[in-house]
């Protein structure tokens, strides 16, 4: 076994290598870019080297520099985790030239693998099943009719040159196929100027099933069964599960044995995953093989009882693998979600920013979480913005899902928009819950998964209301610690009056509407009325956490509050408030003026005002680029423009005043 | 410390039926609280509402620090005067905390006639003023008042209480480094157009607030110029053109924010001199209060019992606990602050006159805080008292009670008669806050007392003549007198014209005390000084 490795990579997957590493007495080098200076995955390793700037094809992309490093720091060999240079075959062959072990496949395989024509041809020769097709160059249409025949319906036509779905054609029979390639090739000619077409039988409703394979360098290679990653959007797995729903123990066994063929068709050597679609007969063709741990792997790792990077490092030292084929049985069931900064009402608009609040639930045999962050870091625009890996293991499918329900429901992340509360809807979905899985399942089930925002509840209203009162109260007795009266019955928040009754006023807006809730301090709690309903509560709070009483119900969840804004965390729902200061003035107002602020993190690509400008309501003053898309800040008012604070190319922060604004009264 | 030991049943019928006669007094003392803080009824308050400001107890609730307790003063003010045209007196007063700063204000409510000053609007303004000044309380005005009452201005205008008085106080507490703060929001006319002008700092709410020495009417009556009450003394006029107001807002609630904010920078330490401890509730909750006092008023009770509930862990160490019985005396910590309290429990004899000095001087020696419980009839009279000089020892009590710099708390209990009342720290011997409890009685002396003083002389007059006055006759004299005294001697009287700084639930006086207390500790504890005791 290696003394020391490098891992050439950030996040979770560095710190999950480490995990293993450090469990085998292994040492590990971190390598970090700028951005990532304070980063889990830098403090964990033993060492850790800068490497460049945040963009990552200035660092964690840059071969040079991680072989030198992999070197000065005498490290052995090098894991590349996924993605970055995990199947770059130029990397592989670096670390072979400096004498580093390569913690993968060798060169050959990658190369192989990483062109898909090449790849398809192979497996042709293997045996491996392929979708059924005509990929040739000759086009004659009577040609083209025959091999459709032969390929069988339905059937896609697509233009070769074409991307994107854009001419694209499903033909149901024989008959109308001469109209629909007539169609296909007219408007592959007008789009891409080349009207040469590929046909492909259209399979429907397709699952998208893998084989973990593993294979060492003593000729064994065996598969550690399949995972099912059928549930995407567009393109972007979303959960992944093992062994995947109704999964036979032929099937598997076929799958398995094809995924084994793929491999040493090739020579593979360490971890790989052979990707399969599976068309609603259960008929598997293979699709594409990673060359790498894939991100999904621990859902494997839960029902095998195994550690793949382990298996990893013993292959890349030369040992056997671990078990044999015969060795291993499925045990349970586990599921995968991939927790991700992003917005899903937004067409899942990556999200940075910083995580102001992190709870996850407490890791058990049940509950695993894979995650390179903690609270206070910052999910930046240069990485992928995953959060965190959330895996739950249990006896069965069933059981499994209700695990993942409720560890998603404690899985409290603040500071920035997540897909959690999406994840939660496919969960609850009737279609998944069903294993009536296929890769169109968020997109059939629209309606439920992005359901139109509903009024934030009453109970989640008053874990908002306890949150503010107790705070008032925490902010009281703390100043009055600090005095030195501090005992004093000024102390309490209480709201005391003289022979009176007395009440509090709290606002929040909820979306488009302002909550209004008038608070009666009354001699055990309160009583609020709001929406004109009058509720007895009573309640304290711990920290973030918030036991209440409304009425005669006990509630409980957390409230976070920053800046104005309130995060709710209630019976596995995150719902945001705003609370309304009425201190809350603009302090340029009392001039008649305003600012324009930025919306969100971005750079500033044009202005087309000037200082001075007198400008109408509406009129567009400065146009940023965010998350790759276009914002333009216009007039909020007819009015001046009196200073223009960046200039074109500059990077802004959320809320950075952008524009002085004087409106005209 | 020793814990009291109370000897009272809490589960008797006598206790039950003490109880419910106090809760009925308190109950009505809350029911007429209740009408009198909607101010000047339903329609001005809607109209008010309508120009966009905020109630006057709201501005008061935005003001202070959210959930700050408010010890508001004198809330019976004017109640029963002047036809109840002005409940409140139209103003509010009271101390509450601002940016953690304990500050009085004064609140105009312009639902009430205008926010017009009444005689005891004045006095009530005033009242609040001196308590400002003499527990060193920053003080917020927040103006909205047409002035002084025109048709009383013969009671309200010339004299040294009156209007002008509110200037003068501004100007000397501001010398004395006591912050005073206006924010206008409504108008301010005449007179009261130096409220404003004569705060340090000044915020004026933008088409709300108005300062000027003339309104409009008076301005045309006078020269013939045409202009609006905003041109003529609006926000912009007054912070942007004569300097009158150093702040613009845009709303009530943008001013209530700059007037924190204000008080924020003030830049104020409390001069804490107590040895103060970290509160205990009394081992007897204050609550039992109501049935520990009698509902028989005549009937005597331990002022310990009364103690025991209000202090903390009911600990009360005596002092001269067997000498001069009728009067209580002892320290022990409210709230978590070291009192000295005095306590009737009895007529007072010269030996428990004597005591009571004593026990004022050791507390104005320690610079502890005195608690007056006044439930008195009176010093001893006859020839035997008056001839081993009750005066001369009465006269001992009364001058270290009038000489003691110590802050003094007095609360009437029950009774307070005569020169019990002056001894016991009544209104005239500069309590920092003097409140009454619902069943208590104000008089010179008792109606009964009085009613047949009256009658003898009467009766000597006709039998001198050699007349006879029948006794149904004599009932009939003294029925009116007896009414005189129980209308006049009622707490609602006496608050209603300031002789207290209101009436107190019994269950609120340990809260109230404490409040009182913190506050007072704004102004550091001066040495006392006293006159010649008579020996």
């Amino acid at each position: 076994m290696f003394k020391r490795i490098l891992i050439a990579n950030r996040g979770e997957i560095a710190c999950r290598v480490m995990r293993t590493a450090h469990r085998l007495g292994v040492q590990s080098v971190a390598v970090y870019s700028e951005a990532d200076a304070d980063a889990l995955h830098v403090g964990m390793a033993n060492e850790a080297y800068c490497i460049g700037p945040a963009a990552a094809r200035e660092s964690y992309l840059k071969i040079e520099t991680i072989i030198d490093v992999a070197k000065r720091s005498g490290a052995q060999a090098v894991h590349p985790g996924y993605g970055f240079l995990s199947e770059n075959e130029e990397f592989a062959a670096a670390c072979a030239a400096a004498g580093l072990v390569f913690i993968g496949p060798p060169v050959n395989a990658i190369r192989v693998m990483g062109s898909k024509s090449a790849a398809k041809r192979l497996m042709e020769a293997a045996r491996v099943p392929l979708v059924p097709g005509y990929h040739g160059d000759h086009q004659d249409p009577k040609f083209l009719h025959a091999e459709a025949d032969r390929v069988g319906y339905p059937l896609l036509i697509k233009p070769s040159a074409g991307g994107g779905g854009k001419g694209m054609r499903i033909v149901e029979s024989s008959a109308q196929f001469p109209e629909a390639l007539t169609g296909c090739k007219r408007e592959a000619q007008s789009s891409f100027g080349d009207d040469k077409v590929l046909l492909e039988r259209y399979l429907i409703r397709p699952r998208h099933i893998e084989i973990q394979v593993f294979a060492d360098t003593h000729g064994h290679c065996i598969h550690l069964f399949e995972r099912d990653c059928s549930v995407q959007r567009r393109h972007q797995k979303v959960l992944e599960e093992a062994p995947a729903p109704g999964m036979s123990a032929e099937r598997r066994a076929q799958m398995g044995d094809a995924a084994v063929a793929a491999a040493k068709a090739i020579g593979y050597v360490g971890a790989g995953t052979v990707e399969f679609i599976v068309d609603a007969k259960g008929t598997f063709h293979f699709m594409e093989m990673n060359t790498r741990l894939q991100v999904e792997h621990p859902v494997t790792e839960m029902i095998t009882e195994q550690d793949l990077v382990e298996w990893q490092l013993r292959v890349a030292a030369g040992e056997r693998l671990p078990l044999q084929q015969s060795d291993l049985r499925i045990n349970g069931h586990a599921i995968e979600a991939r927790i991700y900064a992003e917005d899903p009402a937004k067409g899942f608009l990556p999200a940075t920013g910083k995580i102001v609040h992190l709870e996850t639930p407490l890791p058990t045999q049940h509950v695993r979480i894979d995650t390179g962050i903690r609270a206070g870091d910052r999910i930046s625009p240069y990485y992928d913005p995953m959060i965190a890996k959330l895996i739950v293991w249990d006896v069965d499918r069933e059981s499994a899902l209700r695990r993942m329900d409720l560890a998603l429901a404690d899985f409290h992340v603040v500071g920035l928009a997540t897909n959690i509360n999406f994840l939660q809807r496919i969960i609850g979905c009737q279609a998944f819950a069903s294993a009536d899985l296929d890769t169109g399942l968020i997109e059939r089930n629209r309606d439920a998964l992005f359901p139109p925002s509903a009024p934030v509840s009453a109970t989640a209203l008053a874990l908002a209301t306890i949150a503010e009162l107790g705070a008032i109260d925490e902010a009281t007795a703390n100043r009055a610690d600090a005095s030195n009266d501090r005992y004093s019955p000024w102390r309490l928040a209480d709201g005391w009056r003289l022979n009176q009754d007395n009440h509090h006023m709290l606002a929040f807006r909820d979306g488009e509407q302002v909550r209004e809730i008038t608070v009666h301090y009354r001699r055990n709690g309160y009583e609020i009325e709001s929406d004109g309903m009058r509720c007895n509560l009573s309640g304290a709070a711990r920290g973030t956490h918030i036991d209440a009483r409304l009425d005669q119900i006990a509630i409980q969840g957390s409230v976070v509050r920053t800046g104005h804004r309130r995060d709710i965390f209630i019976g596995g729902r995150h719902v945001v408030l705003d609370f309304v200061d009425p201190y809350d003035h603009d302090l340029e107002d009392t001039t008649g003026g305003g600012s324009l602020s930025a919306p969100m993190p971005g750079k500033v690509i044009a202005i087309m005002t000037q200082v001075g400008t007198t400008v109408l309501l509406g009129t567009p003053l400065l146009v940023m680029e965010a998350m790759k898309m276009e914002h333009t800040i216009a007039a909020p008012a007819n009015g001046l423009v009196k200073a223009i604070h960046y200039s074109v190319g500059e990077q802004v922060a959320e809320g950075a005043m952008l524009i002085g604004f004087k409106a005209s009264t | 410390m020793s814990v009291f030991k109370s000897n009272i049943n809490a589960r008797s019928e006598e206790f039950r039926a003490n109880a419910l006669q106090m809760r009925t007094l308190v109950a009505d003392l809350r029911a007429k609280i209740d009408q009198i803080a909607l101010g000047g009824g339903e329609e001005s308050r809607a109209r008010h509402v309508a120009r966009g400001k905020l109630l006057p107890r709201e501005r008061v609730r935005m003001l202070l620090d959210p959930g700050s307790p408010f010890l508001e003063l004198s809330q019976l003010a004017a109640y029963g005067m002047y036809n109840g045209d002005a409940p409140c007196a139209g103003i509010i007063t009271g101390i509450g905390r601002i940016e953690g700063v304990e500050c009085v204000v004064v609140v105009n409510d312009a639902t009430v006639k205008g926010g017009t000053y009444y005689p005891m609007t004045v006095k009530k303004h005033l009242r609040a003023q001196e308590i400002a000044l003499e527990n060193r309380l920053p003080c917020l005005y927040l103006v909205d008042s047409g002035g002084a009452f025109l048709p009383e201005w013969d009671a309200v205008f010339p004299d040294r209480e009156h209007f002008g008085r509110i200037f003068y106080n501004q100007a000397t507490m501001s010398a004395a480094r006591i912050p005073q703060i206006a924010s206008v929001m409504g108008s301010c006319t005449a007179g009261g157009a130096y409220v404003p002008a004569m705060s340090d700092e000044t915020i004026i709410v933008r088409r709300q607030g108005t300062i000027f020495l003339g309104g409009p009417p008076l301005v045309k009556a006078a020269t013939g110029e045409v202009v609006s009450a905003e041109d003529l003394g609006g926000a912009d006029v007054h912070t942007r053109q004569s300097g009158v107001a150093d702040h613009y807002a845009l709303n009530d609630h943008h001013a209530l924010a700059i007037a924190r904010r204000i008080v924020g920078n003030l830049n104020r330490v409390k001069p804490v001199t107590l040895a103060n401890r970290e509160p205990r509730e009394p081992l007897y909750p204050v609550e039992e209060l109501d049935g520990v006092i009698p509902a028989d008023v005549r009937k005597p009770y331990d002022a310990r019992e009364v103690i025991a509930r209000l202090v903390d862990g009911s600990e009360f160490d005596e002092f001269k606990a067997n000498y001069g019985t009728t009067i209580v005396t002892g320290f022990a910590h409210l709230w978590g602050y070291p009192i000295g309290i005095v306590a009737n429990n009895g007529i007072l004899y010269a030996e428990s006159a004597q005591k009571a000095a004593h026990f004022i001087e050791l507390c104005s020696q320690r610079g502890i805080p005195l608690l007056f419980l006044q439930n008195i009839t009176g010093f001893m009279v006859g020839k035997k008292y008056e001839s081993t000089g009750i005066a001369r020892d009465g006269a001992k009590m009364v001058m270290a009670v009038a000489c003691a710099k110590v802050p003094k708390f007095t609360v009437i209990i029950g009774g307070s008669y005569g020169a019990g009342n002056y001894a016991m720290c009544g209104r005239a011997y500069g309590p920092r806050f003097l409140w009454m409890w619902p069943n208590a009685r104000i008089s010179v002396m008792g109606g009964q007392q009085a009613a047949s003083v009256l009658a003898t002389v009467r009766r000597d007059a006709i039998e001198a003549k050699g007349g006879s006055w029948p006794d149904a006759d004599e009932m009939a004299f003294k029925q009116p007198i007896l009414d005189q005294y129980e209308r006049q001697g009622h707490p609602y009287y006496a608050t209603a014209r300031l002789w207290d700084d209101g009436v107190l639930a019994p269950s609120d006086t340990r809260r109230t005390l404490g409040l009182a207390i913190s506050a007072a500790l704004n102004a550091p504890i001066e040495p006392t000084q006293f006159g010649v005791f008579r020996m």
